[in-house]
């Protein structure tokens, strides 16, 4: 890192690849795996998503990671955005809730009310 | 004369009367002044959404009226016989997710949860080591303690000493090379807002460290975290291999001249290494004891060399201070603690998890707005703050706002930021005894007063505990607990009495019902208590006498049972099965 401007191009780049359209994707899914998260199951929740996206052969949408934020009554906590929409908090989601979040989220752009963090 | 349609408007709503207007000078418009009667009238419906009306012979309702919706609606509709689909519900509800709590801020943990801590571009589209370039290729060192003295920050890690003075001292000592260290040792039991900011957002950790290396002039620094957080650890090493790769780390980072690494050092599980002194020891590879200051760190620590040592919190605060000013940090908080603080709450709450919240919100929001209450809406007891070290504060000080020089008033500490909730349910002897036990556990041995106060003082405290309590045993608590703390080396033997002396000063009368009438009023410590079936109410169904681990309950079916009290252990499995609870503690 030399100087000023150099930072500013890998923000600037940083910040084009989180736009969705930037990178041909439909959707993005965020899985905290923090320590909190992972001791409840975030890691079986992670399996499970990347599993049911390649059964159903879906190829564009994001999924990456990040850390628990907090809120431990609530993990696993999964994040979903559709297209430019809002991104949208589940709580509580294990492998088996992984089918039915990426059919009705994912496939279906319509939120699963009863598992959003209120 | 009949009308051929009727509108209903709710009279109590505000506007109500413009819409009416509006409608009777529409209708004169298309000439159905005649046709069409309005009415003001109460409430249309029960769930009033602004000005309301309700069109007969059609039943159609309208909501949140304009007069403009007015005119519309007598064109369309009245005139046209086309109801005004777009009106007749509210606007479909976007409710935006509500943040994790209202009365959080989120600076230390503003990226935790949110960006992907294993891609450092991530860290760097939020504004990540803009305030690591602005400090190298802008600011002095002292500019830059400038900006940490009006921000007013305090050491995170407990005992709140002022960052700038900290880093003054390390920098004004004379002595080269200097160290920076990160205190990651957070041993507190159920504390993890450490972990948490290390493994969501490593990288704001790390430029903390680089903008106190340049201040104090150190070229290495140490992280220091506990092995028991591998997923910390590991997220820290891709961190700051990442940090390496772009530059952050290395030789003349953004061309000043200032060079700068940093290594990972793993604790291996003793709790006194969170203290300064003995982590020091620990990344020598010596025994992790204690050792008296002064000379205090920043002027012989790490290999006798000036250091720097902060907790991971307090690095975490410094990128946004830069970025922000001192002055934006010290708008949050009270007079004397500035900025924010984040707390792990556990315990008998609703919501448990990780917060942050200004300093000088009150216990009360905490525990309330932010917790969701106490379980099972049982009832407030107290809430122990600062790790094992802290003090149990009672429902008195629920609206003492938080900063470090409140709860040092009540008999606790700021510690790292543990907060346990109990409730009702909850032996204030019995929790005192738990934390001597971890303290007697973690003492060191190196200093008397704490390798023999506490045990002496767990001594008492099992016994008072196992029903062997005598007069006396107060007095004793309090003088052992009061030379332990003078005496002690470091802070782990100087606080591990808080527990103790706090619960006796506000909870006394439970001590006091433990020893003289052998009572435990909370009914948790197992020698005080026995289980006693009512006959009332026990219907003879042989399930409690069939799930005694000890067969201490006798009766035979359709008949009365009964607990023989010399047999049993207090288990509690008998009170769980039984299903007419018949079996209660006394």
């Amino acid at each position: 890192m030399k100087s000023l401007e150099e930072l500013q191009k890998i923000k600037e780049r940083a910040l084009q690849r989180r736009k969705l359209a930037g990178e041909g994707a439909r959707a993005r899914i965020i899985v905290a795996m923090g320590t909190t998260g992972i001791a409840v199951g975030a890691r079986d929740t992670m399996t499970a998503i990347l599993r049911e996206l390649e059964k159903r052969g879906i190829g564009d949408v994001v999924v990456t990671q990040t850390g628990s934020a907090g809120m431990s009554t609530y993990e696993p906590v999964v994040q979903v955005q559709v297209g430019e929409g809002e991104l949208v908090t589940y709580g509580n989601i294990d492998a088996s809730r992984v089918p039915t979040l990426i059919e009705k989220h994912i496939l279906g752009g319509e939120v699963v009310a009863d598992w959003l963090v209120r | 004369m009949a009308y051929r349609a009727n509108i209903l408007i709710n009279r109590d709503a505000a506007g109500a009367e413009a819409v009416y207007k509006a409608f009777l000078e529409a209708l004169q418009d298309v000439a159905l002044r005649d046709e069409v009667q309005v009415w003001m009238t109460s409430s249309v419906s029960t769930s009033a959404q602004g000005v309301e009306a309700i069109v007969y012979p059609d039943s159609v309702r309208y909501v949140n009226l304009t007069p403009e919706d007015a005119v519309r609606i007598t064109e369309e509709h009245l005139l046209k016989g086309r109801p005004v689909l777009a009106l007749t519900q509210a606007e479909p509800k976007v409710t935006p997710l509500p943040p994790p709590a209202p009365k959080e801020v989120r600076v230390v943990l503003r990226n935790v949860g949110k960006i992907n801590p294993f891609d450092i571009e991530d860290y760097i589209a939020e504004d990540g080591y803009a305030a690591l370039a602005k400090v190298l290729t802008t600011m002095t060192p002292e500019q830059v303690l400038d900006v940490m003295k009006t921000s007013g920050l305090r050491g995170r890690g407990g005992a709140g000493f002022p960052t700038h003075l900290k880093w003054t001292f390390a920098r004004n000592s004379p002595t080269h090379p200097k160290y920076i260290i990160c205190n990651g040792d957070e041993g507190d039991p159920g504390a993890f807002m450490n972990r948490s900011v290390l493994e969501g957002d490593p990288h704001a950790v790390i430029e903390g460290m680089i903008i106190a290396a340049y201040v104090i002039g150190a070229e290495q620094g140490y992280f220091y975290v506990r092995a028991e957080y591998p997923i910390a650890i590991r997220t820290l090493r891709v961190a700051l291999q990442q940090a390496r790769e772009y530059g952050f780390l290395g030789k003349n980072i953004f061309g000043s001249g200032f060079d700068f690494d940093l290594e990972i050092r793993m604790g291996a599980g003793a709790f006194v290494c969170g203290e300064e002194t003995a982590l020091m020891r620990s990344i020598e590879g010596q025994r992790g004891m204690p050792s008296t200051r002064p000379p205090f760190p920043a002027v012989a620590g790490l290999w006798q060399r000036p250091t720097n040592i902060n907790n991971v919190e307090t690095y975490a605060n410094v990128p946004q201070i830069l970025l922000k000013g001192g002055a934006w940090f010290a708008s949050m908080g009270t007079e004397k603690s500035k900025g924010t603080k984040t707390f792990a709450i556990a315990g008998k709450v609703k919501r448990t998890g990780l917060i942050e919240v200004p300093l000088g919100v009150t216990l009360r929001e905490i525990v309330y707005d932010i917790g969701g209450g106490i379980l099972n809406d049982k009832k407030f007891k107290a809430v122990q703050t600062g790790g094992p070290m802290g003090g149990c504060i009672p429902t008195k000080y629920l609206d003492m706002p938080i900063d470090y020089e409140s709860l040092a008033s009540v008999g606790s500490i700021m510690g790292s930021g543990g907060f346990v909730v109990m409730d009702e349910d909850t032996c204030m002897v019995d929790i005192a005894r738990f934390f001597m036990d971890f303290a007697q556990e973690e003492s060191c041995g190196k200093c008397v007063p704490c390798r023999v106060g506490t045990r002496r003082m767990l001594d008492i405290l099992n016994n008072i505990c196992a029903g062997r309590g005598k007069p006396g045993d107060i007095e004793m608590l309090q003088t052992l607990g009061r030379s332990t703390s003078n005496g002690a080396l470091c802070g782990l033997g100087k606080g591990a009495p808080n527990p103790v002396l706090s619960t006796i000063e506000h909870f006394r009368a439970e001590y006091e019902a433990h020893i003289y009438e052998k009572k435990c009023p909370a009914k948790v410590c197992r020698a005080l208590i026995e289980y006693k079936v009512d006959p009332d109410l026990c219907i003879g169904c042989t399930r409690c006498a069939r799930n005694c681990p000890v067969n201490a309950i006798a009766g035979k079916p359709k008949e009365k049972h009964v607990i023989d009290p010399n047999v049993c252990i207090r288990c509690g499995i008998c009170k769980q099965v039984c299903p007419v609870n018949a079996i209660s503690i006394y």
